[in-house]
């Protein structure tokens, strides 16, 4: 209710602030659209389909790379739980690696790949790769020590405590890995896509810079806000449902 | 239906931990020989590597020196012929209670139907039946405990091994435990080797308790508690036990506060 | 009755054992440190040594043009070469000072907004509706609007980090204030605290560790978008040199220059956990 309210008194005062500019003509009114100008753009955008288009591109691009590296860091993450030499040697290797923030990356991908779509989601798979394998590792190693005493004094093997202990325990270390991964592919896919692309969010974003219309950066933004926190949200909720039994834990 | 639990033989325990060198030997010269359905109780202060022995037992951990055989044959990892209750209860948290209590049946093979008479048996033997379905993030201290013998016990183990069960719970719950486990344990007739602080609780539970010096831990004095099956912690016979082991144990602790 | 279980047999050892598990979880029996430190040089080398391999392999084979992967030496000896004739530090100077401006003024004005917005519950209902607004929007969307409004300077590029290091540590912040145990005040004002000491000595300091953190991530932010400011429009700076590189396919420049940036992102978190570790000394137990 209080947000509702809220939102209402920020609309409010962006088209005081903007209308107010007009008027007293302080800052060019170009660089501050109005919630109306906004509302057209999207209005445009969305009517001749071109921004289903752009979201439609920028999902896939996520959903490709995202669901790449989940799997590579799944795997490793793996490998790696399991085996300590792999582990140490690996470790140099992530430790210098990680530290480069990935955007640094984005040149050296479209190098490599081109300015195609592949340089997107291989940077994206990139991108999401190392934090979500560093947190499923974590989440594999942590398993509790009398949980599996527990069940070898139960008769479990080897395999019985990989299966049925090691990854249960592990599951919502690497749901969040998951969940967290997907982020960071949303709040990187603009950036990739400012430079050498044709199509996508960030493109459009861009767009409104290239031909000065601040009113379509603004759009940009607040419809990925919009459902950036939509899907947020639904990730939460899945998260939650599935882990039922971690309760206050 | 119900064979008396397995025999151990402890020989000559010894376990130090620390690089070469700088080894400190947390138990040492543990020798008992313990018959098939004795409940033994090992008592002794902070350190007194109660809970070690307890591991070496289990198979958790290897001991520097000696060993330990079980129906004769010695032991070289954990296995389901002992059971283990654990002070941090260990239960499965993606798991609910039955689940949790078939854990080792099922890893075990057995088929659904002797699974579900399993745990309803040792569900309700612990009184939880009502709660079969719930996670343990959703139990009391208590009642997860009660869980965790019931797990252990419907893997029909010969051997229990209780590490300070009841240390977490409130006086009064550890009270009752202790009763529910005297009435299980007449029932079941497992081996029982319980680690605990409290000579009340092992004078009112057990066969045999040890005493155990402080660090480095050895048997300091092994009683034999004759009472009968169902105790009276009132009884003066009872009260003579605590009287006699508290005064071998304040040797011991007031040592290890100097 | 069978004897315990030590599970599949003839496994290659690199896989812990029953008894490993048992005793140290996945983690595994901690490795003699000297045999340890072995190891990890090991793998530095072997990393090294895979890295030039592959460059030489693609050379050598012409398995692809060898522009695309450079090796070791290459990268390294590039950025001994720009360091030396003095490039390099322009535009590390560059882009640091970007970040430690916009990383300043975006800090200052998170604390002390959150500061007032954590004591006062008006002033939140006023800021959070827009900030719960603002922080769902990716920040590298908003970057065009600041290039709009500042123009291709150093404007832009400094507000707009000064723009998104402000958001973690704001909320922590407000976080950290609102969290602060109800007891420990009314320790204090049973003490005979007043108001305003009550906020300097015991809200402040006990909410001083989640505002470092805040910090720490807004640190980590800067870095992360610094480079992106910098392809957009910037004639100076490790983000340029890497942009620049793409022009003549200078892959030893853009790999040097990120490596750069890592070693700085680094060494600012670096930094800031030293901070932590100085003014948090209270919150670790000391082993006596």
């Amino acid at each position: 209710m209080i947000r509702a309210a809220a939102l209402l008194i920020f609309l409010g005062s962006w088209a005081v602030v903007a209308h107010g500019n007009r008027a007293l003509e302080a800052v060019p009114a170009s660089l501050l659209p109005t919630p109306g100008e906004v509302a057209t753009v999207f209005a445009a955008l969305a009517g001749d389909g071109s921004l289903a288009r752009d979201l439609l591109v920028s999902s896939r691009r996520i959903a490709e790379g995202f669901v790449l590296a989940a799997l590579a860091a799944g795997a490793l993450g793996v490998v790696v739980a399991l085996s300590a030499p792999v582990r140490l040697m690996l470790q140099p290797v992530i430790e210098f690696v990680r530290p480069i923030p990935p955007l640094a990356f984005l040149p050296m991908f479209l190098v490599w790949f081109g300015l195609g779509e592949t340089s997107k989601v291989a940077f994206i798979a990139y991108t999401t790769f190392f934090p979500m394998f560093v947190g499923m590792a974590a989440s594999l190693m942590r398993v509790d020590v009398a949980l599996l005493r527990a069940a070898a004094s139960l008769g479990a093997t080897r395999r019985d405590l990989l299966w049925r202990v090691v990854l249960p325990s592990a599951i919502p270390g690497i749901v969040t890995a998951l969940r967290l991964g997907f982020g960071l592919a949303i709040f990187v896919i603009v950036g990739a896509e400012f430079m050498g692309a044709d199509a996508g969010m960030g493109n459009l974003i861009m767009e409104g810079r290239t031909f000065f219309n601040p009113a379509q950066i603004v759009m940009g933004a607040l419809l990925l806000g919009v459902l950036g926190s939509l899907v947020h949200a639904l990730l939460v909720a899945i998260e939650r449902r599935a882990l039922r039994w971690r309760g206050a834990a | 239906m119900i064979a008396p639990g397995g025999r151990i033989q402890i020989e000559n325990v010894e376990k130090s931990f620390g690089a070469n060198g700088h080894a400190m030997p947390a138990l040492m010269d543990a020798t008992l020989e313990i018959q098939g359905g004795e409940f033994i109780c090992l008592l002794g202060p902070s350190g007194c590597g109660k809970s070690t022995l307890l591991n070496i037992v289990a198979g958790f951990i290897p001991p520097t020196r000696g060993r330990v055989l079980v129906d004769g044959r010695p032991v070289t990892g954990p296995g389901r012929e002992r059971g283990v209750v654990f002070q941090e209860y260990a239960l499965f948290p993606w798991l609910t209670v039955a689940e949790n209590v078939e854990f080792g049946p099922r890893l075990a093979g057995r088929p659904p139907a002797e699974r579900r008479e399993l745990v309803a048996r040792y569900v309700g033997m612990v009184g939880l039946s009502e709660h079969r379905g719930k996670f343990p993030n959703q139990l009391s201290g208590g009642m997860r405990q009660r869980v965790a013998i019931a797990r252990a016990l419907a893997n029909t183990p010969s051997i229990v091994l209780m590490d300070e069960p009841f240390g977490a719970l409130d006086a009064q719950t550890r009270e009752v435990m202790q009763d529910e486990l005297a009435r299980i344990q007449r029932l079941e007739l497992k081996t029982i080797i319980f680690v605990t602080h409290s000579i009340r609780e092992a004078v009112y539970l057990g066969d045999r308790v040890v005493v155990m010096t402080r660090s480095p831990g050895r048997f300091k004095e092994v009683f034999s508690i004759k009472l009968p099956q169902a105790r009276d912690r009132f009884a003066p016979e009872f009260t003579h036990y605590e009287s006699e082991i508290t005064r071998v144990l304040k040797d011991e602790v007031g040592a290890a506060h100097a | 009755m069978s004897n315990p279980t030590i599970g599949d047999r003839g496994r290659a050892s690199a896989l812990s054992t029953i008894s490993d598990l048992m005793q140290w979880g996945l983690r595994g029996a901690p490795p003699p440190a000297r045999r340890a430190l072995g190891l990890r040089m090991g793998a530095v080398l072997a990393f090294v040594a895979l890295w030039s391999g592959a460059a030489g392999a693609v050379s050598l084979l012409k398995l692809f043009n060898p522009i695309f992967l450079a090796g070791p030496w290459l990268v390294f000896g590039t950025l001994l070469q720009v360091a030396r004739d003095g490039q390099l530090w322009g535009h590390i100077a560059a882009t640091l000072e970007r970040v430690v401006l916009g990383f300043s003024l975006g800090a200052l004005l998170a604390i002390g907004l959150g500061l007032l917005a954590g004591a006062s519950r008006v002033l939140d209902r006023v800021v959070e509706p827009v900030v719960e607004l603002l922080r769902p929007i990716p920040p590298l969307a908003v970057l065009p609007l600041f290039i709009v409004w500042g123009g291709i300077g150093e404007a832009s590029k400094i507000a707009f980090i000064t723009y998104v290091t402000f958001f973690p540590t704001f909320l922590a912040t407000v976080h950290a204030v609102r969290g602060v145990e109800p007891v420990l005040v009314r320790a204090a004002e049973s003490l005979g605290a007043r108001r305003g000491q009550l906020f300097v000595r015991v809200v402040l300091p006990a909410a001083l560790p989640e505002i470092l953190t805040g910090i720490r991530v807004s640190v980590a932010l800067a870095f992360f978008v610094i480079v992106i400011a910098e392809f957009v429009g910037a004639e100076r700076g490790l983000g340029y040199l890497i942009n620049d590189g793409r022009n003549f396919f200078l892959v030893p420049q853009m790999l040097g220059a990120a490596v750069v940036l890592g070693l700085l992102g680094s060494a600012a978190s670096f930094l800031v956990s030293l901070v932590e570790r100085r003014w948090l000394r209270w919150e670790r137990p000391s082993t006596s």
